[in-house]
């Protein structure tokens, strides 16, 4: 190839891609790298009307952020809902997946569909919906519940099962997405495998331990990684359904991190306090990979 | 019965349960909205209204001017997708296709990119566009859908497929490089604009923190911000508030089961290149 096209490629390319890395540049790049900045400052109300008020403060943020009880309490939250509520989501979406993908399944499309539609709805709705299915008298939950003899339970209502609530519904909500990525998984086990195990004799438990999981390693690094990172972002659903409560049981890191920013504006604050959700969704990224590294 | 039909039987039994569970917010949802004030807080909870009604669904347009935050977020999710098309497909395309010095890097630099949650960009970019007066408009709330990494990670993998031989007829030709884009790799990657079309949309549409945090007027919000709103001060009216989720969740159903098809493709293509 002539040097010519070589360079008319490489302008085109340039050209091309002017558009998106602008947009990144200024609407992403920027803003990151000036949230950096940001937490180092004790940005204001009072700097919002004329920055000049802004101050280079250090880590002072950091610094109040760490002996601050509620950004540990909505810390501890968040952990929750991503320890628990992760692992809940995957193995649902597993469970899922074998089922719709099974060979003998009829209408496999359809239950496809199905399972996936909670992932398409807008989550404020279901959010609404599911915080009139936790009504301690009148939900459909509750009302179900009673049906086996349980005790109504106050979901949202009870610092103790206000988490579990939220971790149910976002489970409810999300399983579709990674069941899908699962079939995809499954789906690249190649049949000859399952047809020799057969023929050894291994029975379904441990074709599924040896055939099943080990093929899908990577998928499990791929939606555990995702989950994990999205999970930590829990936002809308206490925003909609307890604002926090009952007592800041479920306030999120994201939440308190509006609740900051947005609500009293103290956005010096507010920017460490996701300078820092960064930092740890990037430690409990480089945990997984280090663990999966050390399983192979 | 053979251990085999068993089998089966049992599947089913478990597919069909599982679809239940799913299907049954949805299905109150759908079931209350129809229902006259109070009627859903009874006990045992009703599954269909005795009397069904549309008062719900009239007061959300008449008495709350849900036409407006509708048409918001129509505004605003369409444009995101239109512009999101363009600009993704154009960077998708020079990723795949058109060698640069430094290409690699860049795409590497993107690609570490999508670990770091929007949130750390949220705040300052708040101020930015309170600068450039576009807080409060809708210029405003579609700035971060428009240049999507991951949409641009989508079509580059896709558009790997176009033959090299194809683009370089076109060259010898005497096409230009954009009329080649247009006329020669546009129609061969079409299938993966239209998930990339799907997924922006519904992003875009079901999208929360965001536009709460950049609308400021009632008249300004779509529907996910006038819902949360709404549930504040309507939080006793049950019935008139299904209507509202309905209202909201409808648009982006019906999206995804046009769409179904090649949206289900994105994800499960997306999952397992990792």
């Amino acid at each position: 190839m002539s040097s010519t096209l070589e360079r008319r490629k490489a302008r085109a390319a340039w050209i091309f891609l002017a558009p998106a890395m602008i947009l990144i540049a200024v609407f992403f790049v920027i803003p990151v790298v000036a949230g950096l900045l940001l937490s180092l400052t004790d940005f204001d109300l009072y700097a919002i009307s004329d920055p000049g008020n802004a101050r280079f403060v250090g880590l002072d943020n950091y610094a109040h952020m760490l002996t601050n009880a509620t950004f540990w309490s909505a810390l501890g939250n968040t952990l929750k809902f991503v320890v628990i509520g992760g692992p809940l989501s995957l193995a649902v979406s597993l469970g899922a997946a074998l089922l719709v993908n099974a060979r003998l399944v009829r209408l496999r499309g359809l239950f496809r569909t199905i399972y996936f539609a909670p992932v398409v709805t807008t989550l404020v709705s279901v959010a609404i919906v599911w915080r009139y299915l936790y009504h301690p008298r009148y939900g459909l939950l509750n009302w179900g519940l009673g049906l086996a003899g349980i005790e109504p339970v106050d979901w949202l209502g009870d610092p103790r099962w206000a988490m579990p609530a939220i971790i149910l519904l976002a489970v409810w909500k999300n399983f579709g997405y990674n069941m899908l990525i699962f079939v995809a998984g499954l789906q690249m086990i190649p049949r000859e495998l399952y047809e020799a195990a057969a023929i050894d004799g291994a029975g379904s438990v441990r074709r599924f331990l040896h055939i099943t999981l080990p093929g899908l390693a990577p998928t499990f690094l791929f939606v555990s990684v995702t989950t994990m990172i999205g999970y930590f972002q829990l936002f809308a659903e206490p925003y909609v359904m307890t604002q926090g409560g009952p007592l800041g049981a479920t306030r999120s890191v994201v939440l308190f991190m509006y609740e900051e920013g947005f609500r009293w504006w103290r956005m010096g604050a507010a920017s460490s306090v996701a300078v820092l959700l960064l930092l740890i969704t990037l430690a409990g990224t480089l945990v997984q990979l280090r663990w999966v590294r050390r399983e192979t | 019965m053979s251990r085999r039909r068993w089998g089966t039987f049992a599947l089913h039994t478990g597919l069909i349960a599982g679809a239940v569970l799913t299907l049954a917010p949805l299905f109150w949802m759908v079931a209350a909205s129809f229902m006259r004030p109070g009627e859903a807080n009874q006990l045992p909870p009703p599954l269909w209204s005795a009397d069904p009604t549309l008062d719900n669904y009239r007061q959300l347009f008449t008495r709350l001017d849900m036409l407006r935050n509708l048409a918001n977020s129509a505004v605003v999710t369409v444009l995101a997708t239109v512009l999101s098309v363009m600009v993704t497909s154009l960077a998708g395309y020079a990723f795949a296709k058109l060698p640069f010095r430094g290409r690699e890097r860049l795409f590497k630099a993107l690609a570490s990119a999508l670990v770091v949650p929007a949130q750390v960009g949220m705040l300052p970019l708040f101020l930015l566009l309170r600068e450039l007066g576009l807080v409060n408009t809708y210029a405003g709330v579609l700035v971060p859908y428009v240049a999507s990494i991951f949409g641009i990670f989508l079509i580059r993998q896709y558009a790997l497929g176009v033959s090299d031989e194809l683009l370089d007829a076109a060259r010898i030709e005497g096409a230009g490089e954009f009329a080649i884009f247009r006329l020669v790799a546009l129609p061969i990657i079409k299938p993966i604009l239209v998930t990339l079309a799907a997924f922006t949309f519904l992003n875009a549409w079901n999208d929360f923190m965001w536009p709460l945090i950049v609308l400021s007027d009632s008249s300004m919000y779509t529907l996910p911000v006038a819902l949360a709103n709404l549930v504040g001060e309507h939080v006793q009216d049950t019935e008139l508030m299904m209507a509202g989720s309905l209202l909201t969740i409808l648009p982006a159903l019906i999206v995804f089961l046009i769409f179904q098809r090649t949206y289900v493709e994105g994800i499960m293509a997306g999952g397992v290149k990792g």
